[in-house]
């Protein structure tokens, strides 16, 4: 088990003083001119040798992300915009950083955008998490007054501007190329790539867009250095991670432990055990909603980090874990996510704009078992028709549930199609 | 995707308030000349703000403020789901029931609302008080079920704290937004599995002198070999 001295978000339940001096006697800002003065191509290095992937959810290599941006400004700024719409269902990481260490992410902000040659960056927050942009906002006003970013930010020689922009509800926005679409002041609808953000992205400028907890963790990372990092979890899934806990289990938590920690660990000492016990487990979603559930059997030894989901044909998404038992109906909580889905498809790719409601419409017949059992196999066929043919990853993410449902649970949905047929479901359900 | 439409009813005109007008300058000066239009979404929660809801004139007077055609406002504020386009009662709560809520009892917190108010989703109490609607996920997800009240998160909840809530907030005086379980933010109810050591005890900086050498060295490395092939 992960040791408190090798976490990297120490007021993650915000029971000390998040604003500047409480952040200072954590550690933070101790040394940013120094790690500045290192030089972007150390910093970069660093991270890369760090092997941190993207914590928003496609595990990509941050440091190899950052090397992608021009190596000299031209007469285009370069820009480093941090998602914070955070809005994945199970997911609820980011709202605690920005509210209980909102310095952490700031330094980042500031360490980021010089290693990518960045003056400018934009927190893009999303709209509902009003009490977080204000604490943000005040560290923000705290970092300025306090000469740790804005003009010769920290005494480096090197001018930075930090804004915070709130976005107004829309789940797309977290996607990077829509964000960028709904900065600029447009239905937040995504881009086609290529062009890259790195080469076309903010007001046709090199972007890059990272999560918040990417950017948070990078001060850490840089002041303890790569080798201790790399040293955690597993290799190439490395580090430690933020995990939200919620649905059944007795003790719902953010946590944050090392990666590749095994699921049942992780519950059974964060979280209390499973409700009833590990026993009454029917199924996990491991990374927030997009991902595909995962039965019991798999549950039982699988560990999480990217990789080993991957191979079990799920993923790490978020680290959104999302716990039922034997009571609830599946089949009905996969449909509450397409339900989610059809909500929040942007409406731009035929795709998944019409597939998302098809799913949802046959979900419902489903749950109450009103369907044929060849209906089965066309609502997964279907699902693949929406997977991979749109622009972008939510026709995906409305595909994987469904799938993961058919793929492990197909012997529910057939039994309730043949209680419908037989009468032993309500015809009202 | 989620259609969306403007009210039947406008009013005749909008006007920002003057205090308003001073953040909106500040606000378009967050964003780089020429590009203004970014301040589209912060000018419209403003207005909403002022309203209550995103009425015609507003989106017009936000048009001609940031230099943008009206459709192009027009179809912001039909997109993202924070707006009101309809007037909605002075107390806007907005329950979550996506999956992990549903989990925890999202169900029976609605069940509370309508119990409490008598009335549905999408609905105003008759007085024009409180408007109830459903959200997707409000991103609390480990204090499930969450219920956003204006501005202000309320977590952990059920039927009863729920509709506690509701009566607090009939009354004019809702407690302080948070945990109705008394948890400070998301970490595990009872006793501490994390975070139980002093945070101030950190652990020193790497030797950045070291570091620099070994990555001069390692830059040398790379370049010979680059050189060799």
């Amino acid at each position: 088990m992960l040791q408190d001295q090798d976490r990297i978000f120490t007021n993650l339940y915000g029971e000390h003083d998040w604003r500047l001096a409480g952040a200072r006697s954590r550690g933070d800002w101790d040394g940013t001119k120094e790690l500045l003065h290192m030089g972007r191509d150390w910093i970069i290095d660093e991270m890369k040798a760090s092997g941190l992937r993207g914590r928003g959810g496609a595990g990509f290599p941050t440091g190899l992300k950052w090397s992608f941006m021009p190596k000299t400004e031209t007469d285009r700024p370069h820009y480093l915009v941090v998602n914070a719409d955070e809005g994945e269902p199970g997911t609820c990481k980011d709202r605690d950083m920005m509210r209980f260490d909102p310095h952490k992410l700031i330094e980042g902000c500031l360490l980021a955008s010089f290693a990518m040659n960045a003056h400018a960056c934009y927190i893009y927050i999303r709209g509902e998490f009003y009490t977080e942009a204000s604490n943000l906002q005040v560290a923000i006003d705290e970092a300025y007054e306090a000469g740790l970013i804005g003009k010769n930010a920290c005494g480096s020689g090197w001018d930075f501007d930090l804004y915070l922009h709130r976005g107004a509800g829309a789940y797309i926005c977290g996607e990077e190329t829509a964000l960028i679409e709904s900065l600029e002041g447009k239905k937040g609808q995504p881009r086609l790539k290529p062009p890259f953000p790195a080469g076309v992205g903010l007001y046709g400028c090199p972007t890059t867009v990272n999560n918040v907890e990417s950017i948070a963790v990078a001060p850490t990372i840089l002041r303890r250095g790569a080798s201790w990092f790399a040293g955690l979890g597993r290799p190439n899934n490395t580090g430690t991670k933020v995990f939200c806990i919620s649905g059944h289990v007795n003790r719902p938590c953010n946590v944050e432990e090392e990666m590749g920690i095994p699921l049942k660990e992780l519950i059974d000492k964060h979280c209390g055990g499973v409700i009833g016990g590990w026993d009454n487990l029917q199924g996990i979603i491991p990374g927030g909603s997009s991902v595909p559930c995962l039965p019991k059997d798999i549950c039982d030894e699988i560990l999480m980090d990217f990789d080993s989901l991957r191979e079990v044909k799920s993923g790490l998404g978020t680290a959104a874990v999302m716990v039922m038992d034997q009571s609830v109906d599946i089949i009905a909580a996969i449909t509450r996510l397409s339900a989610f889905y059809k909500h929040e498809s942007c409406g731009q790719c035929t795709p998944c704009r019409e597939g998302t409601g098809w799913l949802y419409r046959v979900m419902k017949r489903m749950v109450s078992g009103e369907a044929s059992l060849e209906e089965i196999d066309m609502l997964e066929q279907v699902s693949y028709q929406i997977e991979g043919h749109t622009i972008c990853a939510l026709g995906d993410a409305a595909a994987w549930p469904v799938q993961g449902l058919i793929r492990h649970f197909r012997p529910q949905m057939e039994q309730r199609i043949k209680d419908y047929r037989d009468g032993k479901v309500s015809r009202a359900a | 995707m989620s259609t969306r439409n403007l009210a039947k009813n406008q009013p005749e005109t909008f006007a920002f308030t003057d205090e308003h007008k001073v953040r909106i300058e500040k606000i378009i000066a967050k964003y780089p000349e020429g590009y203004q239009a970014s301040a589209v979404i912060p000018l419209l929660d403003l207005a909403q703000r002022q309203d209550g809801w995103v009425t015609k004139p507003a989106i017009d007077l936000i048009a001609e403020t940031l230099g943008m055609p009206v459709i192009r406002v027009l179809e912001v504020a039909t997109f993202y789901t924070m707006f009101n386009l309809n007037p909605v009662g002075k107390c806007h709560i907005q329950v979550c029931t996506s999956l992990s809520c549903w989990l925890r009892g999202s169900n029976d917190v609605v069940k509370a609302c309508s119990d409490k108010l008598g009335i549905k989703f999408g609905e105003t109490t008759a007085d024009g008080a409180i408007t109830l609607s459903e959200v997707e996920c409000a991103g609390a997800c480990v204090n499930a079920p969450v219920v956003a009240v204006g501005d202000e998160y309320y977590e952990d909840l059920n039927y009863e704290t729920m509709s506690k809530l509701i009566d607090t907030i009939k009354a004019g005086n809702p407690p302080a937004p948070g945990s109705a379980v008394g948890r400070q933010g998301a970490e595990p109810e009872g006793n501490r599995t994390s975070l139980t050591t002093d945070p101030t005890q950190t652990t020193p900086m790497q030797d950045l002198a070291v570091a620099k050498q070994k990555h001069e060295e390692a830059q040398e490395a790379a370049r010979k070999a680059k050189e060799n092939a």
